[in-house]
């Protein structure tokens, strides 16, 4: 069938390149503490971009498989209108081997699934019994497919199991959200570590504190980093970003732009692991990419077409979000730890704010690195100690600033969502407002 | 070429043959187009088509549901959706008696954008992009177009078939403004519903959009705290939207003891100045319908009457379990998805206030205007503006740094003490909600003054 569609451009097109994708997911869902529906949801898609003769790209995408003629008319009609392709189709490589399929996850039965959230409900539950639970158990199992008139082709399976377990607990007006989640390329069975994690949440903010607004210490936890400072850094080391002038590092490789204890890497070759695959949704092959070292700036993400603009490499950071046309972005975003434990972190913090989850973060000025949000959930720290949940509680600030001069880099790495990776991070000097 | 009507023809009567409480189906095809420029440069010119379905059954009180974009086995795919909802239902099936509607809902497209040429969208963006670059100072810019024409069709196992049609278009713009490694932005999102003409209009706010970033990058940065804030309609309708619309979901409130309380019909959540309403029956907005996905009728639903709780939405479920009538708000951002509850256009009616005197007796104020985003999580929001200007002593004084809005719904909604006259409604949100965004929908508002309200800053 690819065969067919690239035979059918030859007339209008220089070069073509055939994307698919088939995907088989199985989401269950939970609300108000039991099972409420089961999903099955079968998709199939087929984009082809095309370099017509006078050199400009074309682009068009269908969900139907069969309608090769609507599909290459739709391809042709744009490429008339097409910006100018600076860069070739990937030709003919090999790629190594990156384990992201687990043939365990398909046949993962469903009562299997629901039985591990209602595992974790359970013992939430039983913990604080006026906590409801809602969520989801999900399993997916995808199909790639890319082939190019340059003899490029490439295929692989990919397996993602995913849980994510809210509990609210609400008492009058006053609203507390808990959770947490895992994901990974093998099934995830056993739910301890959520189970401990959701509990632990519950424990710390059983109490409230009040916090007065004022620049204080204040610590990130994993969520909380990604919640709060990793938008901006994902925009800033954008090939596409960089190109236009609009990243204020752009200019800046090889200097010291932070913190000599940051370092922050791309990695899609971790096994096992739903953001990695062998190679980019155009065929260039994925490797390990340090963007910060220590400190200092090393390099931004490029797709084919940005990188032949940049006069650059594609760096195998060409992905296609939404059916869209490639474009620069990350497969994992791996921030590497540090040495210091939280008690550490805690340790020597007179007053100050430990932020698990900041709503709102990325609305701002991610381009400049501006952050502001409200801490959805959070605790006061006093005398080394966290004493109570806090509300009404602001945190902003700018990430250039403040990983410029990061107090502590935890050694408590986690994995939030399928495809972030970061340890807890201390700062000395956050500005903080309250009512 | 695929046939919905056939498609629809065969399952109707297979749909009512089945051992289910109830079965609908969802058929839908659509065709979209877009443009964009980033910089100077043309950055893509695509074109796609979609077409797909899904079952979806309850079987007591559970849900099953299987979507699809291969239309064969029609039969397995409805007996897989009963089966996962018998693999779930534990308890007593309740929906909302909704009429058993058999109707064609002819589409009011006025000029389709599925039928104007991509040569001329290229050409008006082209123009934009021009206008965008006359002014100096800026570095990058972003310009986005894209129009999505659908068609869908609803039965369900009582006998219900109905077909719409839509055709929805949005323009999105943003100037970059950059210096000394700081970097400003200021844009524009606005949509239109079955009408792609009122997109041929945004020259003037474009050539704007540029000097603003570049206003920004010298603006000083508003120190955090409390204070008296007005919000022009835009960013109100962004308000309204995320700090109550959200709330009054149904979904949110059916099964939990604690928020059917918090939320009891009667209470009162604002001044008596306030009046908030979501309706889907106003013609050519983009969250309007004549059905939602579960074919249930829209309505013009007042949620907030003289500052007190009066209305909510519904979905057939929460209807029933909640004792009260649907409201026609299950939507689905496409048949991938089942519906869910969710808003339609949201809007604060307007009073009499005029601008000036909002702002007279403010001191020490913030105006904002436009919008980046806003989120919410039911008691807390946060709500970010595009421009930002101070107030002092009743005048708009100059620009600030675009801030973070941040509050108590419920404190926050009783802080609201002035309504302007002027209601407009923006266009160019999309609303996201459980893993389905974006969501068609617009929200609106007069000029609003709030007091002492949350502001992120140094």
């Amino acid at each position: 069938m690819i065969e067919e569609i690239l035979a059918r451009t030859q007339k209008a097109a220089r070069e073509a390149e055939v994307f698919t994708t088939t995907m088989q997911e199985t989401p269950a869902q939970f609300e108000a503490n039991r099972l409420k529906g089961i999903q099955s949801k079968q998709s199939t898609s087929v984009a082809l971009r095309i370099i017509n003769k006078k050199g400009q790209l074309g682009y068009a995408t269908s969900s139907n498989l069969e309608d090769i003629t609507g599909l290459v008319e739709n391809a042709v009609a744009t490429a008339e209108f097409g910006a100018k392709a600076e860069f070739d189709f990937s030709p003919r490589q090999r790629f190594p081997r990156v384990e992201i399929y687990d043939p365990a996850v398909a046949n993962v039965k469903l009562a299997e699934m629901t039985g591990v959230a209602e595992k974790i409900i359970a013992a939430v539950t039983r913990h604080s019994p006026n906590v409801l639970c809602e969520g989801s158990v999900n399993k997916i199992v995808a199909e790639v497919n890319i082939v190019n008139t340059r003899g490029g082709r490439a295929h692989y399976k990919k397996s993602v199991f995913g849980i994510g377990i809210e509990g609210q607990r609400i008492q009058g007006t006053d609203m507390l959200f808990v959770g947490d989640s895992a994901s990974s390329c093998h099934p995830i069975l056993d739910p301890k570590e959520i189970i401990k994690n959701i509990i632990e949440q519950l424990e710390l903010a059983k109490n409230t504190a009040v916090l007065r607004g004022k620049p204080m210490p204040v610590i990130f936890t994993p969520e909380g980093v990604a919640s709060a400072l990793v938008a901006p850094l994902m925009a800033a080391f954008n090939g596409k970003t960089v190109l236009e002038g609009a990243s204020p590092i752009g200019k800046r490789i090889g200097e010291m732009v932070f913190d000599k204890q940051l370092t922050v890497y791309d990695d899609p070759t971790i096994a096992f692991r739903p953001g990695s695959q062998p190679c980019d949704d155009e065929g260039v092959l994925c490797r390990r990419q340090t963007m910060i070292a220590a400190g200092v700036v090393n390099g931004f993400l490029y797709d084919l077409q940005t990188a032949a603009k940049a006069q650059t490499k594609s760096t195998g950071n060409g992905n296609r979000g939404g059916g869209s046309m490639p474009t620069p972005s990350w497969h994992a975003f791996v921030l590497a730890p540090g040495k210091s434990s939280q008690p550490q972190m805690l340790k020597g913090i007179k007053e100050g704010l430990l932020v698990e989850q900041l709503m709102g973060a990325g609305q701002g000025n991610v381009l400049g690195g501006d952050f502001s949000g409200n801490v959805l959930l959070g605790y006061k720290i006093e005398n080394g100690q966290i004493t109570g949940r806090v509300k009404d509680t602001m945190v902003s600030g700018n990430i250039y600033t403040l990983l410029k001069n990061i107090a502590a880099v935890g050694s408590d790495t986690k994995w939030v969502g399928g495809s972030l990776a970061t340890p807890s991070l201390c700062f000395n000097d956050v500005s903080v407002s309250t009512r | 070429m695929l046939d919905l009507n056939a498609v629809a023809r065969e399952l109707a009567d297979y749909l009512k043959k089945q051992n289910a409480d109830y079965i609908e189906a969802h058929l839908e095809e659509s065709q979209t187009s877009n443009v964009s420029y980033r910089g100077k440069n043309l950055e893509q010119v695509g074109k796609s088509t979609a077409a797909g379905g899904n079952i979806r059954a309850m079987v007591q009180g559970g849900w099953g549901f299987v979507s699809f974009n291969r239309f064969d086995n029609l039969q397995s795919k409805v007996a897989q959706a009963v089966a996962q909802a018998r693999f779930v239902g534990k308890e007593k099936s309740q929906l909302a008696e909704v009429p058993v509607i058999v109707d064609e809902v002819a589409a009011k497209i006025k000029e389709n954008p599925a039928a104007v040429t991509l040569a001329e969208k290229k050409r008006l963006l082209d123009e934009y992009n021009e206008t965008m670059w006359t002014t100096p100072g800026i570095q990058t810019s972003n310009i986005r177009y894209g129009d999505n024409h659908k068609k869908t069709v609803f039965l369900n196992s009582r006998g219900s078939y109905i077909t719409q049609e839509r055709a929805d278009s949005i323009l999105y713009a943003v100037a970059i403004a950059a210096r000394n490694g700081e970097v400003q932005q200021c844009g524009i999102s606005v949509g239109s519903r079955d009408d792609f003409k009122p997109l041929r209009r945004f020259h003037g706010e474009i050539k704007q959009l540029a000097a603003k970033a570049v206003e920004m990058l010298a603006a000083p940065v508003i120190k955090g705290g409390q204070y008296t804030v007005v919000l022009d309609p835009v960013l109100a309708g962004v308000f309204v939207h995320e700090a109550f619309g959200h709330l009054s979901e149904s979904d949110f409130v059916y099964e939990n003891p604690q928020v059917r309380e918090l939320m009891q019909l009667g209470k009162t959540f604002g001044q008596s100045i306030l009046n908030i309403i979501d309706s889907a029956t106003i013609p050519n907005l983009r969250g309007s319908f004549k059905y939602d996905d579960e074919g249930t009728p829209a309505v013009n639903n007042y949620l907030i009457r003289e500052g007190k709780l009066v209305g909510r939405l519904h979905s057939r479920e929460t209807a029933a379990k909640m004792g009260e009538k649907p409201s026609g708000n299950a939507r689905a951002i496409s048949y991938r998805f089942p519906p869910i509850v969710r808003m339609t256009n949201t809007y604060i009616e307007p009073r009499d206030c005029k601008f000036e005197d909002m702002i007279a007796d403010i001191k020490e104020g913030v105006y904002c205007k436009n919008w980046y985003g806003g989120t919410t999580s039911m008691e807390m929001f946060t709500f970010s503006s595009g421009e930002t200007y101070l107030i002092r002593n009743g005048k708009v004084a100059g620009m600030a740094r675009p801030v973070m809005l941040s509050g108590n719904v419920f404190t926050t909604l009783m802080s609201i003490d002035a309504i302007g006259n002027d209601l407009e409604m923006n266009q160019g949100g999309g609303c996201g909600k459980g893993g389905q965004s974006p969501l068609p929908v617009s929200n609106g508002s007069p000029h609003i003054r709030i007091q002492n309200c949350l502001v992120g800053g140094k």
